[in-house]
């Protein structure tokens, strides 16, 4: 059974069905983080202890994590360019155009794999050193609200990376029968990447530099 | 057409098959078939309760011997098994079977026929969206058999003790609750996106059902209220698992001893996370249930809709405040007086464009020529129930009069009749109403008028005293019923007819049970639109959908016949 607007856009309302998705389960998970940051200033706000939290962490690694990530959200978006930006004229294209493009793709969406898993890499070496000097979520609720958020983040680094390699590997049979729907799943996957990088920028000052 | 016309002979595959369908029909039933069953499982967890409250100390018959001897030894329920079934009543009740009923169940099948889609937008993720539900309710069910038994918290699982609680149970409760919100999660924005792209050409925005609109705002409380309860999972699990103390403050102390825990936690956070849900849930629980009275009333009735536009912009309002009114929940805490006056502000509001919608369905019925068949009983039934459950919250919602009633009998008598007569009756004007278009049969009208009446009459008779032993000041969750309290005496001996009238209530239960599968298998054919309704899901199935105009238009003055079908020119 077709499904119609998966691909075209719907007239009136602008949007396509897995764009318009892809929003409405990102308003779920502001309010999901949006939570976990409340709690955050209602905890901080209500305690007399509050620790120095940048003498704790590491301001350095969470900075260069912070470059990594906004890079590699960098490259998913050149990714997306590089199959023509969902463009409708792409299917007329000659072979050997289409073929430079998934090229091109290929080398841009490896290296936002790889910039996720450094980012993952730099933030298990940041936990394997909070708990070899004894650091533990229970120690205090700075440092438990800290394993809290970015592990939850690390998570969606994680779910991000899972659909990206799909994408790169199995997911690119599409492209050769319908390259603008393999495009608009390019743009979809990145809507949600930017958007664990948006948390990360938003997770870097509050639990870093506060 | 019907999924029930391709079982094969082979039930065990007719099963798998189904599991593994991604037609909104087939999830809707499965949706469907799952919540009844979780809804009989909580209403026996209560029927149990009332037994308990009734007799308390006195061995239950028939099944006492069967509930295990950590639970019940010698029949008996013991006070820990009696906070288990409390908890997992409202639990099972609210997220188990109620939600997925009239989201679940309702949503998926009746919204795309109403709105003339093919399918949901999201065929995979909508079946994804029933195995987290299924999951979660076998997580929440098998937690009874594990060491320590189920969460027995309370429904709402406040901190510290639920924070401290033994055992299994409350952790298997975060799980199960995790895999629910997920599930719901998935099935709103796929909601969302079904009614804002899959509308048939012709279908604008109001010429939309009423139905629809409700299932519409319903999406968006699911999607953005959920997840405050996901968060506030997420830190009581590392509380629970990782020694974290987000919800236990400094200086808790347990049985004269202090807790070893590096404390500044706050277990108001709980409260605040779990409201921030819980209030929004409440309208999950109503807005599906009017939107189904909204269909049958018209439908039987025989009359346009009254104020359809001004119910739209009241169901919108409704949504919106509902995300600004949780800490009416919170009076006794000690808030702050400020805080509380602000509550009780949004609080008054809110009740506004709920008296809208429900006057809107009363003036619907003026000057109609009504037909009394079976859903529309049950939806007649819902207006005065539903309007005294709404009444009821008025002194709840003001901090002075809510303070000696928070917690008494009062309150659960308030949002029993909201939900028991008053959604639960909805949702079964829903079944009999929608049977013929699921079955092509139709559900026998003797046995759901006996299912009627005797639903009707035992609901009153156990709800009702609960008003009068909250007035006097009867706690809700006591184990003894109230009985080692001085002035909850004059006032205990509502609890036997109560009891009784339980016991009625499941005996009326079962005119529905066996109709619901007779009929499937052997009652009176239908033909397609066998009330003579105007919206889209009765039009001929296969035929291009096109919609020419409004929801509502019963008794056309000119019209040939008293309904003019929105897919007919």
């Amino acid at each position: 059974m077709e499904i119609p607007y998966t691909t075209d856009v719907r007239p009136d309302t602008g949007l396509t069905n897995p764009k318009l998705g892809i929003w409405m389960f990102l308003a779920s998970e502001v309010m999901l983080f949006g939570s976990l940051f409340s709690a955050y200033a209602l905890l901080r706000s209500g305690d007399v202890f509050w620790p120095d939290q940048s003498a704790v962490v590491s301001v350095p690694l969470a900075t260069l994590n912070t470059i990594v990530l906004i890079s590699s959200s960098v490259t998913m978006v050149l990714a997306w360019v590089a199959l023509g930006s969902g463009r409708a004229t792409v299917a007329d294209e000659p072979f050997e155009s289409r073929a430079a493009r998934i090229g091109r793709f290929r080398i841009f969406m490896g290296l936002t794999l790889a910039l996720g898993a450094v980012f993952l890499g730099i933030k298990a070496f940041e936990y394997s050193d909070k708990l070899s000097h004894g650091l533990m979520p229970a120690t205090n609720n700075f440092l438990g609200l800290y394993f809290t958020m970015t592990g939850l983040h690390a998570l969606h680094v994680v779910g991000g990376m899972m659909v990206n390699a799909y994408l790169l590997g199995p997911g690119t049979r599409l492209w050769t029968m319908d390259p603008r729907r393999f495009a608009n799943r390019i743009e979809v996957a990145g809507i949600y990447w930017h958007f664990v990088d948006v948390v990360w920028i938003f997770l870097f000052p509050v639990l870093y530099l506060l | 057409m019907t999924p029930l016309s391709g079982r094969s002979a082979r039930p065990m595959r007719f099963i798998l098959r189904s599991l593994a369908s991604t037609d909104h029909k087939v999830i809707g039933l499965m949706y469907a078939v799952t919540s009844l069953f979780f809804l009989l499982v909580g209403f026996a967890l209560v029927i149990l309760i009332r037994w308990q409250l009734a007799y308390p100390g006195e061995p239950l018959p028939l099944v006492g011997e069967l509930l295990g001897v950590a639970n019940t030894p010698g029949g008996i329920v013991l006070p820990e098994f009696y906070n288990q079934l409390g908890a997992m009543h409202g639990t099972i009740m609210v997220f188990l079977g109620v939600v997925p009923l009239a989201v679940g169940a309702f949503g998926n099948y009746i919204v795309p026929l109403q709105i003339g889609a093919a399918e949901m937008a999201f065929p995979r993720l909508n079946l994804a969206s029933y195995w987290f539900y299924l999951a979660g309710g076998l997580v929440m069910l098998s937690s009874f058999v594990v060491p320590g038994g189920a969460a027995n918290n309370g429904w709402t699982s406040y901190a510290p003790l639920s924070d401290l609680a033994p055992g299994m149970g409350q952790t298997m409760w975060l799980v199960g609750m995790l895999f629910i919100i997920f599930s719901s999660l998935l099935g709103a924005l796929n909601f969302i996106t079904t009614i804002i792209q899959l509308r048939a050409p012709g279908l604008t925005w109001f010429r939309l059902p009423f139905f629809v609109w409700a299932q519409f705002v319903t999406s968006f409380l699911l999607l953005l209220a959920f997840p405050a309860l996901q968060a506030a999972a997420i830190l009581q699990a590392m509380d629970r698992l990782a020694g974290t103390s987000f919800f236990l403050p400094t200086g808790l102390a347990v049985a004269g001893q202090p807790l070893a825990v590096a404390g500044g936690g706050n277990a108001l956070l709980w409260q605040h996370l779990f409201w921030f849900l819980g209030h929004p849930e409440v309208y999950v629980l109503i807005l599906p249930a009017m939107g189904i009275v909204a269909e049958v009333v018209t439908n039987n009735t025989r009359k346009p809709l009254w104020g359809y536009r001004l119910m739209v912009y009241s169901v919108f309002v409704l949504g919106f405040l509902s995300f600004i009114v949780w800490a009416h929940h919170m009076f006794l805490t000690g808030m702050g007086t400020s805080v509380s006056a602000f509550f009780q502000a949004t609080t008054m509001i809110i009740s506004i464009p709920s008296v809208v919608i429900l006057s809107s369905l009363v003036l619907s019925l003026y000057g109609g020529s009504i037909r009394f068949s079976t859903p529309m009983l049950f939806a007649l039934a819902f207006l005065p129930m539903f309007g005294l459950g709404g009444l009821t919250g008025l002194p709840l919602g003001l901090a002075a009069t809510d303070i000696p009633l928070h917690d008494t009998n009062y309150v659960v008598a308030h949002f029993h009749y909201l939900v028991a007569p008053g959604t639960i009756f909805a949702l079964f004007a829903g079944i009999y109403y929608w049977f013929p278009r699921v079955t092509g049969r139709t559900m026998n009208d003797t046995l759901g008028r006996i299912h009627f009446v005797g639903s009707l009459i035992c609901m009153n008779v156990i709800f009702m005293p609960m008003f009068i032993q909250g007035l006097a000041g009867v706690n809700r969750r006591l184990w003894d019923g109230g009985e080692s309290y001085a002035h909850a005496q004059n006032v205990l001996a509502l609890n036997i007819p109560m009891a009784h009238a339980a016991f009625a209530l499941a005996f009326f239960q079962l005119f529905f049970i066996v109709n619901l599968v007779l009929s499937a298998i052997r009652g009176r054919p239908a033909d397609g639109n066998p009330w003579r309704s105007t919206t889209l899901e009765w039009s001929a199935a296969g035929a291009p959908v096109r919609a020419f105009r409004g929801p509502y238009e019963y008794s056309v003055p000119g019209a040939t016949t008293d309904f003019s079908p929105q897919g007919e020119q």
